[in-house]
């Protein structure tokens, strides 16, 4: 079983002879279908992607294309009906659903449209939380999220619950919960969809930072200007990746 | 793993629904108070009879007058002892160590200007050793008192309380029973009503010969203790008195007895298997209700999940597994009962310290009930709990991160 392979270089190896040893991200005809009310709907139809450490990526495409349901295979929160999936070397379209958990919280940062953060609970604790699911001891774990909080630049708001908090302060707060653990991706789900435009700006600029710095990002979004922020735009259609094209060569 | 997180997140829920969890936890509450109260009457209970049997002195019956019927029609008009069968016993009963019998009629009894109507038993000196009394002030009356018919009287223990007055200093002072003036020799020890109709410590005890030719004029006695000799079996002291009285009643043979012989220890044990259903029966009740509160425990967590589902959804896409989910919604469920149940216990012990207090009710507050009721109330989370928690647990990430 490739998960239990500890070791990066060893479970990379083991991916398809013909992708790039540093991918991230390795789709093989991706499919998934759901049954709505006895008419079988084919969200996708075989998608290929990949996605190589370093890159920024935004998946785009109307209502409707699948992009969702790619978003939570990649997210590793839905398993697909066929083909194959390897995310940072680990084949996940064949783990049970608590060894989807733990790559879920060692490899993958989500960060929401809805922020998603727990109401109860300060900004610190919500940054802390995938660190509690990760078993890493409490101080070490604030020490963690503190640091996590100040690079989003919100060390002076820590104990401040959500709705103490503006939605771009929010916003930050869920982006340091997915940096916490250090993932191979950040996975970002239409993240300036509750933001107004000032404050969509600042959101996808500090992506542009966390990406300077080596973060690999795979943003979601039906918006052609948030997906201009991106390197390279993956475009789908009807289940299908339509065009797949650096952001550059457009321009 | 994890633990300290899951406890204190199961905390801050029922903190941050306290209305709701305090009104859940009543349920678990008035169920464990109800199983400690209700075991803590029964043990009272018991124990007062246990006490009572101890209190009567080993090998003792007693006798009483009654009629003998033939076909439901009482026969003849012969319906009491007298004391010639007090002496008939006490001449020829083989196996028997003491007699005492009872003369008693209520009385108007005067002391200084206080009036009172007691219950004055005529006795022989021997009751004291027989009834398992004390005489702690004073001193009993004595045969010699008895034949030579001394005006003394001896006195239950609530008899100074009921005069006001206190027990030594009564001692030595002059006491009227039906305007017949009596000195007051002792006081005797107190036995405990015990639920009995009848107060025995608001007795006041006079020698036998006293009570029958001077102030009763009667030789009529209510009943007649027997204590059996060393060794010998009651049942064998019983036959053989029957045989004695039978004799001296002329009663023929195939005709029925007309006294009545009772062990008092029969029935008492009579009264003691009563007082044990009677618990079973009321903690069975209290039970009942616990099992109810667990319901009350397994319906808010039902409601608890579906309002958090979100919450679980983050939890599941931050990386909780299944049993994380379970773990968090179990222990939330038994925290709720095992806080219940703590402020259960104190609720139960404190009704049965209350009613011992101010109504005077027997109640002994049972260690293993305590115990049991913890524990039970500790089952009813896990066994309630274990539903939503599975419910929870197995929440599709994906659909519980859309709920609204």
């Amino acid at each position: 079983m490739t998960a239990s392979l500890t070791d990066t270089a060893e479970r990379m190896a083991l991916l398809p002879a013909d992708v790039p040893r540093d991918a991230i991200i390795v789709t093989r005809n991706l499919q998934r279908e759901y049954d709505m009310g006895g008419e079988v709907v084919r969200a996708l139809r075989g998608v290929d992607i990949v996605i190589r450490k370093n890159e920024f990526v935004a998946i785009m495409g109307p209502s409707g294309s699948g992009k969702s349901t790619l978003m939570n295979m990649i997210g590793c929160l839905d398993s697909p009906d066929g083909g194959e999936y390897w995310l940072n070397g680990h084949r996940v379209s064949e783990l049970e659903d608590d060894e989807l958990a733990r790559i879920r919280n060692k490899e993958i940062g989500f960060v929401f449209q809805t922020f998603n953060l727990l109401p109860r609970a300060t900004a610190l604790h919500n940054v802390e939380l995938p660190l509690v699911y990760a078993g890493i001891g409490s101080k070490e774990r604030s020490r963690m999220a503190i640091d996590a909080l100040q690079r989003v630049g919100l060390g002076d708001r820590m104990h401040h619950r959500p709705n103490e908090l503006s939605g771009g302060q929010r916003q930050r707060v869920a982006i340091a919960r997915a940096l916490v653990n250090n993932p191979s991706i950040l996975l970002a789900d239409e993240p300036t969809g509750n933001l107004d435009s000032a404050t969509s700006v600042d959101i996808m600029a500090l992506f542009e930072t966390l990406h300077a710095t080596g973060q690999t990002i795979v943003l979601v979004t039906h918006e052609h200007d948030i997906a201009a922020h991106a390197d390279r735009q993956v475009h789908l259609k009807d289940g299908q990746v339509e065009r797949d094209f650096k952001t550059e060569a457009t321009h | 793993m994890l633990v300290g997180e899951t406890v204190a997140v199961a905390f801050q829920s029922i903190r941050a629904n306290k209305l709701r969890s305090m009104l859940t936890m009543l349920g678990i509450i008035i169920g464990v108070g109800a199983v400690i109260t209700m075991v803590a009457l029964g043990s009272g209970a018991q124990k007062a009879v246990e006490d009572q049997i101890a209190n009567l002195g080993a090998n003792t019956f007693t006798i009483f007058p009654g009629q003998s019927f033939r076909g439901g029609v009482a026969q003849g008009n012969r319906v009491s002892l007298t004391t010639d069968d007090y002496l008939a016993i006490r001449r020829d009963a083989r196996l028997i160590k003491a007699v005492v019998p009872e003369l008693q009629s209520n009385l108007q009894v005067k002391y200084g200007n206080q009036n009172v109507n007691s219950p004055i038993v005529g006795t022989t000196a021997n009751f004291v050793e027989v009834r398992n009394y004390t005489v702690p002030f004073g001193r009993s009356f004595r045969q010699g008192d008895d034949e030579s018919r001394q005006r003394y009287a001896v006195l239950g223990a609530d008899v100074p309380d009921q005069l006001g007055v206190n027990a030594a200093a009564m001692i030595g002072q002059q006491l009227l029973v039906r305007g017949i003036p009596f000195e007051i020799i002792g006081v005797l020890s107190r036995k405990g009503s015990a639920g009995s109709w009848q107060n025995p410590d608001e007795q006041i005890f006079i020698p036998l010969q006293t009570a029958q030719f001077r102030v009763l004029g009667t030789d009529r006695v209510r009943s007649i203790s027997v204590q059996v000799a060393d060794g010998v079996p009651i049942e064998q002291g019983m036959v053989d008195l029957e045989r004695v009285l039978r004799r001296e009643h002329r009663i023929r043979p195939g005709q029925e007895n007309d006294f009545q012989i009772r062990n008092p220890q029969d029935i008492l044990a009579t009264r003691q298997e009563a007082t044990q259903t009677f618990t079973i029966l009321l903690a069975s009740i209290a039970a009942v209700s616990l099992f109810v509160g667990g319901i009350g425990i397994m319906n808010i967590m039902l409601v608890s999940v579906t309002e958090r589902t979100r919450e679980i959804g983050i939890r599941k896409a931050l990386g909780a597994t299944r049993l994380n989910i379970m773990a968090q919604f179990l222990i939330e469920a038994l925290a709720l009962c095992l806080v219940g149940g703590v402020l259960g216990i104190l609720f139960g012990s404190g009704m049965a310290i209350v009613l011992a207090k101010f109504m005077q009710w027997n109640t002994l507050i049972s260690m293993p009930a305590i115990i049991v009721a913890f524990a039970f109330s500790a089952f009813v989370g896990l066994f309630f709990g274990i539903w939503p928690a599975r419910r929870a647990a197995s929440l599709d990430p994906i659909v519980a991160l859309r709920y609204e």
